[in-house]
Formats: structure tokens, sequence, C-alpha cells
């Protein structure tokens, strides 16, 4: 391993310097010459229609430079679906139009249908004020069952609310029918997956540039995605030529999925840039963030789990509804089914497995993928009902499961749900959490608790999840419009530093550390002489982004791939150096040597003679050490894990306490044990907070009632214990060459299962009768419970 | 406009600003210092907190004017006089208390107001004091931890790498 770390090393993040010190530069911190601010103005009702929009008066104000309104951008294209879904009578999904600005309609609280751009920020909002809209409220929909039943529609020309009616696999469906039917016992149990607004902590920002002298655009943009967002304003939205329009995400403040996909925002700064001649910025209010950023989850479910009399599992049997909101967003199509239903065989052997998804439009923001994206959803239904299945047969909940597990010998394991799992060893997880969890203790410590007079519970879980997003020719098979591979360039400079170009992009993840862990590894060089860069589609080659924990997976597959190119190039001009065959060089520790001499060159000295390349073999070797490829993975990756978490009730009060939270996650080979560490607390962090806090409310009219801080419960430093996280179960993914699966979501899909099941398990030990508490399992529904029971 | 006077990082600084003007503004927009963050409009996140004659003050809740002959630091200020991290922001890189960053100044700035108020907390007074700052990140698990490294504490029993 090179001495400041190469792979397994806990390497010390050195992007932090710049953060702790005030020096990182996200897109809010960066003012351009001349620069003016775009402020929108947006809905305030859910659904509506435009009657007139009159903006005389409004750019009539001081300072206002222009004002757009829908009518502005008819004649350009919508933001797109990036996955088709056919429902099962083989109909397409709808598709209607999403408009930079709203046009005719307005379809949700904060849905923008105008905007104003000014020298100052403050005389942008005084216009805005001054906009008189006429806008007509609709009566609005909001709950999916009413709006499937709706005889009016959030799209009209559409003229339904369901975006498809989706079942997988549609050719199951008898053979679950009737293993459920003839079941010795079925265990049914209806949920809702409480709706999330990421909340990263930087608001999404947008700044546009352009040069009309050479036709340029700029876009500094909060992104998880740059490439993606390119290509979308490009072929979709606005027909800029991808080589004409630059889009950089400098030091972006979380994701978590909110960033993934293009924003009208960013078309409109796009397009008042080029009118107005001067950069355009526009920076998100927080309020504006819970608005318009795509929100997470929104499930309701019904599954139901099939038994035999020995508790062995003979079929799932899922209906959802999801909730995709006002118009699509990017990925929304795929969240609840590609990357919901093909995860519901969990880890089992079940042989018969059956989902519905009916997606439904209704006046709320978007929803897409967050932080789990669909696998959450499906974790949760399983979970829970494996967990009611237990009690209801009497069987210990571990056992239940462990009956079931797919066993270590089973691998390659095609699951009932359609996917190919790699490898895993659920059971060990489920050995090694009982130990570090100290499961032996879990009775004395409930004594304790109870000693106090509170309920303590223990619940548990397994999940698996496919990410590693995604394999082009399988998911092209599945409906998605775009490839799902990354790229990099790995470019050796001539005084033999490195730079390189990944396609994958870092908002917390650590990838300037540990990507060049994996360079120095295979270099055995200092991993300080290498840089990513990252972020800016001018200087990389192309890259699908960072989302579906697929950046170490994918992308840093792709830098393994051209780190070998740069090996291979390189010991061909050490051989010519040391006047050897390129078959006999080695590279090791950074040297190159003729195996069973004492001839040798360093890295570095290749390096300057690849780009000084007097004497140099012409013929067989160009100059330069530069070398690009482009990764596309054969599977998914399976990470999987056993969690399990101990809680306090206060019987009196309903307030739950989470005492200890224990993740065992088999995440294969891990190149920076620290970070990985933390990326799952972080999303232990996030998947409490759905369990226990945090919840998006909408009024039956379609008001946003969580729209700050002060209304969404946001978890806290005092709501959350310190966590347990082990990976040392991990067994390797087969098919890249790292041997990694990803790491990023795991937190979040494991946990909120886990604490429910806790939840269930403290009531019943207090002798209460409950058997499902919805999340966020507030102090009220969790007195209410009791009460009830 | 009325102009203001203040020491920011042990700097003298002047400018012309409006009544309405915020300190989390004058300090981004005027003088540059970008290290202090805005994440929400409503004083819950945090993001924003800098020092006013030593005290921990989230400057989107405070006028520029108010600060008118105050003391104030920032993040850009935390570093010792080489350059090198102090010793809280070192325990925050040591201990991985940071993922984006975007909370972070506003954490470190949090951490030392309550370590020279109390300069060896319990894990519990830790988390209750950082009830003002607000992570999406890390889970707080490393913030903790890293807070109370930074006291001096010994954190090697609390799990992670």
């Amino acid at each position: 391993m090179p001495k400041d770390g190469g792979i397994g090393a806990p390497t010390r993040r050195r992007e932090d310097v710049r953060f702790l010190t005030g020096t990182g530069q996200y897109c809010d911190d960066m003012n351009m010459f001349g620069q003016t601010a775009a402020v929108f103005a947006r809905s305030t009702v859910a659904n509506g229609v435009i009657k007139s929009i009159d903006t005389s008066a409004a750019e009539a104000m001081p300072g206002v430079l222009a004002v757009f309104t829908g009518e502005d951008f008819v004649e350009v294209g919508g933001n797109p679906a990036g996955w088709l879904i056919n429902s099962r009578d083989g109909t397409p999904m709808h598709e209607p139009k999403r408009p930079v600005l709203a046009h005719g309609k307005v379809r949700h609280v904060g849905d923008a249908y105008a905007a104003v751009i000014a020298e100052t920020i403050e005389q942008a909002k005084d216009a805005v004020e001054a906009i008189e809209a006429d806008i007509e409220e609709l009566p609005a929909i909001v709950n999916m069952k009413d709006a499937l039943a709706a005889d009016h529609f959030v799209h009209d020309e559409i003229g339904t609310n369901q975006c498809f009616d989706w079942g997988w696999i549609e050719d199951n469906r008898a053979a679950t029918d009737a293993a459920i039917k003839g079941a010795h016992h079925v265990t049914t149990l209806e949920l809702v997956n409480n709706r999330l607004v990421p909340n990263a902590m930087e608001p999404r920002c947008s700044m546009a540039q352009y040069n009309r002298a050479n036709d340029e655009y700029v876009l500094h943009t909060t992104s998880q995605n740059p490439h993606l967002t390119r290509l979308l304003i490009s072929a979709f939205v606005l027909g800029i030529p991808e080589n004409k329009l630059t889009v950089i995400a400098p030091d972006v403040g979380g994701g978590f999925g909110s960033k993934i996909y293009h924003y009208g925002e960013e078309a409109l700064v796009l397009a008042a840039a080029k009118k107005i001649g001067r950069p355009v910025k526009w920076t998100a209010d927080r309020t504006e963030a819970f608005l318009t950023d795509a929100h997470g989850r929104d499930h309701v479910t019904k599954i139901e789990l099939a038994l035999d009399k020995d508790g062995n599992f003979l079929a799932f049997r899922t209906e959802t509804m999801a909730n995709v909101g006002a118009y699509l967003s990017n990925f929304s199509t795929a969240t609840p089914t590609f990357l919901h239903g093909t995860l519901m065989a969990g880890n089992y052997t079940v042989p018969n497995v059956y989902v519905n998804v009916k997606a439904v439009f209704t006046n709320t923001a978007p929803v897409d993928a967050y932080r789990g994206a669909g696998r959450p959803e499906a974790t949760f239904s399983l979970e829970r009902v494996i967990d009611k299945a237990a009690r209801e047969i009497g069987m210990d909940p571990i056992e239940l499961r462990r009956k079931n597990f797919i066993k270590p010998d089973q691998y390659p394991f095609a699951s009932a749900a359609g996917l190919e799992y790699d490898s895993g060893n659920y059971d060990a997880l489920m050995d090694q959490m009982e130990k570090v969890a100290d499961m032996a203790g879990f009775e004395a410590r409930r004594k304790a608790s109870e000693k106090k007079g509170k309920l303590r519970g223990f619940g548990v879980n397994a999940y698996i999840e496919a990410c590693g997003i995604a394999p082009s020719n399988l998911v092209g098979v599945l409906g998605s419009r775009v490839g799902l591979y990354d790229a990099a360039t790995v470019r050796v400079n001539a005084t033999g530093n490195l730079s390189v170009m990944v396609g994958a992009h870092s908002h917390g993840q650590g990838h300037e550390t540990a990507f060049p862990q994996v360079v120095a590894e295979m270099l055995g060089i200092d991993p300080q002489s290498i840089d990513i860069v990252h972020g800016d589609t001018s200087k990389i080659p192309f890259g699908m982004g960072t989302y579906g924990s697929r950046s170490l997976a994918v992308c840093g597959s792709a830098v393994v791939r051209a780190t070998e190119k740069i090996i291979n190039k390189a010991k061909k001009i050490a051989a010519h150096m040391l006047e050897a065959s390129d078959g006999d060089i080695e590279l090791k520790d950074g040297v190159f040597s003729v195996a069973g001499t004492d001839k040798s060159v360093t890295f570095g000295e290749v390096a300057l003679k690849a780009y000084i390349p007097h004497e140099f073999p012409l013929e067989d070797i160009e100059p330069g050490l530069e070398e690009t490829a482009f990764y596309d993975p054969a599977n998914f990756t399976y990470p999987s894990g056993a969690y399990c978490c101990e809680v306090e009730v206060d019987p009196d009060t309903g307030k739950v306490t989470v005492e200890s939270m224990t993740a065992v996650d088999d995440f294969g080979n891990v190149i920076n044990p620290m970070i990985v560490t933390g990326q799952v607390h972080g999303g232990l962090g996030q998947g409490i907070g759905q369990a226990l806090l945090e919840n998006t409310t909408y009024d039956e009219n379609g008001q946003l009632l969580s729209a700050s801080y002060m209304d969404y419960v946001m978890p806290r430093a005092d709501d959350l214990p310190f966590y347990t996280v082990d990976h040392s179960q991990g067994n390797a993914c087969t098919h890249n060459p790292l041997g990694v699966k990803g790491c990023g979501e795991a937190g979040a899909i494991g946990s909120p299962p886990t604490v429910v099941n806790a939840v269930i398990d403290a009531l019943q030990s207090g002798g209460k009768n409950v058997t499902h508490i919805d999340m966020p399992m507030t102090p009220h529904r969790v007195w209410s419970a009791m009460q009830n029971a | 406009m009325t102009k203001v006077t203040m020491t920011i990082n042990g700097k003298s600084v002047s400018g012309e600003v409006e009544g309405r003007t915020l300190l989390s503004s004058f300090l981004r927009e005027d003088l540059h210092l970008t290290g202090t963050h805005i994440g929400c409009d409503t004083s819950q996140c945090g993001a924003c907190v800098v020092h006013v004659d030593g005290k921990p003050v989230k400057s989107c809740t405070m006028f520029a004017a108010e600060a008118d002959g105050a003391d104030v630091a920032t993040i850009e200020g935390q570093a010792n006089a080489d350059g090198s991290l102090n010793v809280i922001q070192a325990a925050f890189q040591e201990h991985h208390g940071l993922q984006c960053g975007f909370c972070t100044p506003g954490m470190v700035m949090s951490a030392a107001a309550l370590l020279k108020d109390n300069p060896k907390p319990s894990e519990a007074e830790v988390r209750e004091y950082l009830e003002g700052n607000i992570c999406r990140c890390t889970g707080y698990h490393n913030i903790v931890k890293a807070i109370m490294a930074a006291s001096g504490q010994d954190v090697s029993a609390i799990a992670a790498e």
C-alpha cells in the first residue's frame, strides 16, 4: 500500500481543509461581473387556470431587465422523463409536458409561472410582487385514492390522473395469486411510506453566462449530474448544442437525489442570460426548496405474505399507489417500478412475487428518487410484513428470516422478482449483528428500562438493495432512455503527477480522497500526487453523475480501466527506455523494472519520457500518457445487511427514543472504511428521521403545511444516538474490478423498518396489541395507538 | 445607507449598509466572506453561525447595523496563525465530522462557542448544544465525536474507523 494510503486505508479527506476553513466554493459563493438576479413568481394555489398575466407594471419597475412567462417557452421542449414505463395492458405511460414555466395551468403550489430578471435581487423581488396574474383556482387533487376516482385531472389533456398501472412480473401474477390462495397462513399489512423532502443543506442555485462572440453558454448549477443536465437542456429543452454549453457543478452542499434532476430554473437563467447579455443568477430560499425540490417516497401499499405451516415463504403480493406529483421528474417513473418492484423478493428464496404499482398525478411537487429511491420502500414493506407474520405464527423474527434466507452456496441467485444476485451471506451478517449489538444482553436492558417506567423494544431487519446503477443493456430493456455507464480519463502530466477526470460528482462522498487511493494503489505512487477533477463538462469526457450508490462501483471501475491502460502504455515506454521486452516489465511501488534484473526506471521518469519523446519509437508508441475508459457494469451490485435497534417508549407520552442502532453491512471490498462508515451514519440519521420525525404534509387544498424548518422536523443531534457500524462481513462483488458494492444509501434503506419493528416490540412487551404504526411515529401516533390497543 | 465599522477576524472593516441588510449578507456579499452559509430563512439551520463579541450568533438574525463596533469572528479566521487547522477543525477532519461541508462552518463556530463555556462537555451536552445546527449528511455521530475529541476527551470507545 502507498505510504499515505491505498485501498483499504481510512485516509483523512483532503477536501475537508477547504470546507473547514470557509474556502469551499459553492454556487451561491460565486459572483460574475455584470451579474443580475432572477426571482420567480410561483403559484399560491395547487391547481388553477392561468387566465392572464400582466407583466407591464413589473417591467416598469426600477432595475428590471426582463420578465418571462410561460408564453416565452411555448416553442421550446419540455423536461422529459428518463424512463418509459408500460402499463400492464401494454400501453405506454402518460407523459404530460413539463414546461420551463407553467403555461395555461399551474399544477402545484410553488409552480413557477413567471420570472423577473433585475439588477438586484431586491428589485427582482419587488417586481415579482407587481406581476398581475389572474389565476382561477380549481379544486386541488391531493390524495392519491381520490385522484384515481376523480373526474377532473391534473393534466386535462390525458384525461386520467393515473400515469401508469404497472405489473411486475405480470407473468407471475397467477402463480402468486394461487400461492396466496392455497397458503397455510397469509399475513396482510397496509402501510404508508411517508413523503419526505430531501433537504440538502445547500439550497439549489443556478447561474448562467452567455458569450455572444462564440454563442457559448456556461451554467454553474447545484447538480449531482452535470452531464445529464447538459444533455437534457441540449437534446430536449432549449436545443443549445452540447458543444456550446458547459455545465459546472462546483462544491455542492448535499443532494440525496434532489440534485440529480434538471429543473426549469436552469433553463430559465440560460435563456435570460442570452436575452439580456449578462450573467443571471438564481438562488432558492428554503421555502422554495420545500416547494419545488423533488420530494421522496409517498407510497401507499398493501402487502401480503403467504407462508406454509413451517414458516417457509410462499409468496409476496404487493399493491402500491405511488405519488409522482404534478409533473414527471427525470427518474420519477423508475423509482416506484424498477428500483422497487425488482427488490420485492428481498433476501429470501420465496418462489412467487408479484407487484402492482399505480403511479398517480396529484397537485403536489414532483416526487422522485430520494436516498435509496424505491429500495427503502421495498425493504420497508417486506421487513414490516415479515415481522408481523413472525408475531402471528409465533416464531422468532430472526429465526423466520434465517429460515428463508438465500444461502451462500446458492449464488448467483435468480430472485423471484427478476434480478440475479451475485454474492452475499445473510446468515453471517445476522450472526455479526447479534454479536456486536450484544443481543444476549437485551433482556437485562429491557428490565432496566422497565424499572425506569419505559417500554423497551428490539427491532431487526435484513435488507438487500440493487445499486451501482446500472447495466445499460438491462435498463434499456426496462425502459431507461439513457445508458448508465460512467467514464474517466487518467492524465499523467509530464512531471509525474496525475489529473483524473471522473464523471461521478462528489457532494459529500469524499471522491477527491477515495479515488486517488485506488489509482495510487494500482500505480504504487503517493496519492497526494493525484488530483480528481469532477463536475465540469468541459474537462471531463462524459459522466452519468452520482446517485444510486454508483460512484465507486461504476465510475471507480472506469478509473481502474483507464489506469490499466496507463500501466500498459507506461510499460511499453519503460521497456523502450530499458531496452527490454514490455512483457518483461514489472510495476511495483512506482518503479518499472525488468524482471530478474536490477534495471529499472521510476514512474516519474516514464512520465517525463512520454512528453519529451526523444529517441522515441513513434511507430509503436504515441507521445503523451493519457487514457480514457468508459465502464458499463455487467449487473447491479447487491449490498445487503442486518440491522437492529433498541428503542425506549414512554408509555405516558408515546415519545420514542432510539437507544442504539446497529448496522452490519456487506459492501464487498471497502476502499476507505472511514468514508464508508460516515455514509452509513448519514443514512441512519435520515432513516431514523423518516421513522420518527419527518413528514411532508399537504392540506386538502394542496397547501404545503410543512414548508420550513419550523414545520418539517429535521433530525437534530439530540434526536439521534451513536451508531454501531460494521462492514467486516464483505463478500466481494463478482463483476466489477474493485469488488465493491455501494454504501451510500444502505443506512436509509435498512433503518426505517428496524425502528418501527422495535417500537411495535416495545408496545407488545407492555401488553399493547399494536401491530402497526405509520411513520413518522410521533408521540401522538404512538400514544394514540396505545390507547386504542 | 448607514456606515458600519466592525472588527472581523482581527481586522477593522467598514461598509455602507441598508437598515435591512443582514449581517450574513454583509459578510457574504460586501466582504466576500462566503464561508458563512445561508441554509434556511427561519434561523433554524445554523449554517450562518458566527461569533459577535465572543458569543455565537446566527448571522441571518442580526442586522449588519447592529454589529457596528462589534468584534466578529467567522470561519475564515479560525485556523491557526500559520494556516494550519485549529484544534476543532483538525478534530473534524480526523473524525470525519463533515461530508458536503455546507453546515460545517456553523458547526465549527458553534463547537468553539460550546467549548469556551464548557471545556469538557458530555455527549448529551454536545447534542443539546447543537440543537440549532442542522446537518443532513453525517447523522451527527462524527460531529459529536469530533467535538468531544477537540475538548481533549478520549473518544476511542466511540465506534468508527
